[in-house]
């Protein structure tokens, strides 16, 4: 549609009185030349940033692959030199690690991102907090769990999965709040005044055509958040700490996929390294599965001609 | 059934910019009122002060007194109160682009709490019908999304979502600015089927628009009325010299 406007506009354009706009080959043959040049340099780019994507997920399943198998998603981790040990207790752990820290992280990153947008727009008080929104983003994550450590672990005399997930949560919120604003923002300002004119009260229109109208994008921030999470280790190595044993209990130490992964893949072992690989590829496939599943729930119910 | 308004010394300010400067009139009951009047002049203001929408804009004040039907608008009852009283039509059609069709027209009783499944159908399909848009949308009422239909089609939708909560006054923001000759001649059938049971007021930059719709016009200029009278009177015999040249176009 584009392209038949443009062609259009330059047809009337040589078709009027300036004859000497009229292109010349030479003019028509450059045209051509930087057109094709700016679509490769497009196509050029784009392979550059989906390669080394490629090549790290084409790279795990490789060398992970062999590895998988029954026992590695039903079996606990065995010591050296046994054969058929699995990560059972660490991919049950992530689960509960990033349970918490989604319970904790996206309420409080939604409600954070509603005031700002909504409330404390041009505040102090929102001037401060979006700024230390970003500050908190750029915290590395071995300091998020120092600060977890000393805040939870230390008071409670001992590494916990719940720290663990605090830790994970606190790193959260900061995208979910900031994603949360900008999609708010984007909402334009007549759907509002639409439920307002309603004589809907303004906390209804915030939370059902706002914040709806939204959803899509807020979900992708909290998706976001969650992937980054996932794979993270450092903070969960002075909080939830580990643990080679079955453990869901909150107040106990919890293995981690991540935790396992860098553990084995530091071990002078060879088949503690081949699960390293196999730990990984399951990590980024669960991933892909969770973040899949819930983009599949939230858009089940689309309408046609929805925007 | 509508009701009249009365308004009484209203004086509107957006930060220190004084936009309506002491409008005095009475708007009649179950007839259309048009205000007409050059861009910036006051008009829209002037009906967001009639269901107190100019609220939300934090920086705007207002003074003096309007009376729907009796009931002091600015001391007697909550915004959200006179909102579900007086319905309001914007420039843009608005759908809420999440929802069906359906969803759109019953959300204003919805998002109240209304749950009752057989009412809401009876009014989303009088609201549709009334709105003359019933025919072209039975088939996919829950399945297409509001935002899917063409201007016209959503600017009606639009007018049979006000319709739906049962309003007294209808306000209707330059509702055919944006829409083809066709769409507009619609909405102007509708105004006039409409006006049978609810109090009107229209703002509109078409002079032929209020002409053809409303029983009396109002004319803005600066943020003054400058002149309120039938709509024949101003549109044949203007009272005012301002008016004269601006229904003849020598200015605006």
């Amino acid at each position: 549609m584009g392209g038949d406007a443009g062609r259009a506009g330059e047809g009337e354009l040589m078709s009027g009185a300036a004859v000497s706009l009229r292109a010349s080959a030479l003019n028509r043959r450059w045209r051509w030349v930087a057109n094709h040049m700016a679509t490769w340099l497009a196509v050029g780019a784009t392979l550059l940033v989906i390669a080394p994507l490629v090549a790290i997920f084409v790279d795990l399943v490789y060398k992970g692959a062999v590895s998988l198998n029954w026992n590695f998603f039903t079996k606990l981790p065995v010591p050296v030199g046994e054969k058929g040990g699995g990560m059972a207790n660490a991919i049950v752990g992530s689960g509960v690690l990033l349970g918490l820290a989604s319970a904790m992280g996206v309420p409080i990153g939604i409600a954070a991102g509603i005031y700002l947008s909504e409330y404390g727009r041009g505040t102090k008080l929102s001037i401060l907090v979006r700024f230390t929104a970003d500050v908190l983003n750029g915290v590395p994550s071995i300091v998020m769990g120092i600060a977890v450590y000393a805040l939870i672990v230390a008071p409670m005399k001992g590494f916990s999965a719940f720290a663990g997930g605090v830790a994970l949560g606190i790193m959260m919120i900061p995208t979910v709040a900031r994603t949360t604003e900008e999609m708010l923002l984007m909402v334009p300002h007549s759907i509002r005044e639409a439920a307002l004119g309603l004589g809907v009260p303004n906390w209804r229109s915030m939370l059902s055509i706002t914040l709806k109208t939204a959803l899509p994008g807020v979900i992708t921030g909290c998706m976001l958040a969650f992937a980054r999470v996932a794979g993270e280790t450092a903070p969960l190595l002075f909080t939830a700490f580990g643990n080679n044993f079955w453990s869901t209990a909150l107040n106990q130490p919890i293995e981690a996929l991540p935790l396992q992964i860098y553990v084995y893949a530091l071990s002078p072992y060879d088949e503690w390294h081949r699960l390293a690989w196999a730990g990984s590829l399951v990590l980024i496939a669960l991933i892909v599965l969770a973040v899949s599943l819930v983009r599949y729930v939230t858009t089940r119910g689309a309408l046609k001609g929805a925007r | 059934m509508g009701v009249g308004i009365e308004v009484n010394g209203l004086n509107a300010w957006y930060g220190t910019n004084h936009t309506l400067l002491d409008i005095s009139l009475h708007i009649p009951a179950n007839e259309a009122t048009a205000l007409i009047g050059p861009s910036g002049c006051g008009k829209s203001t002037f009906v967001r002060c009639l269901n107190r929408m100019h609220e939300t804009n934090p920086i705007a004040k207002v003074t003096g007194q309007v009376k729907v039907g009796g009931l002091d608008i600015y001391s007697d009852t909550s915004a959200v109160e006179v909102r579900r009283r007086i319905g309001m039509v914007f420039q843009r059609p608005n759908p809420f682009p999440t929802m069906s069709i359906y969803d759109n027209v019953a959300s204003g009783l919805k998002l109240n709490g209304y749950r009752n499944r057989r009412v809401l159908d009876e009014v989303v399909e009088r609201s549709l019908k009334h709105a003359a848009l019933w025919d072209e949308v039975k088939d996919e009422l829950k399945k297409k999304s509001g935002a899917s239909l063409s201007g016209g089609q959503q600017q009606r939708l639009c007018i049979a979502r006000a319709l739906a909560v049962d309003p007294e006054v209808l306000l209707m923001d330059e509702p055919a600015s944006a829409l083809d000759p066709v769409s507009t001649a619609k909405i102007e059938d509708l105004i006039f089927q409409l006006k049978t049971q609810y109090t009107i007021v229209i703002v509109t930059h078409n002079m032929q628009q209020a002409a053809r719709v409303a029983e009396k016009t109002g004319f803005f200029l600066n943020g003054k009325l400058i002149e309120f009278d039938s709509t024949h009177k101003i549109f044949t015999n203007p009272g005012d010299k301002r008016t004269e040249d601006y229904i003849t176009g020598r200015f605006g």
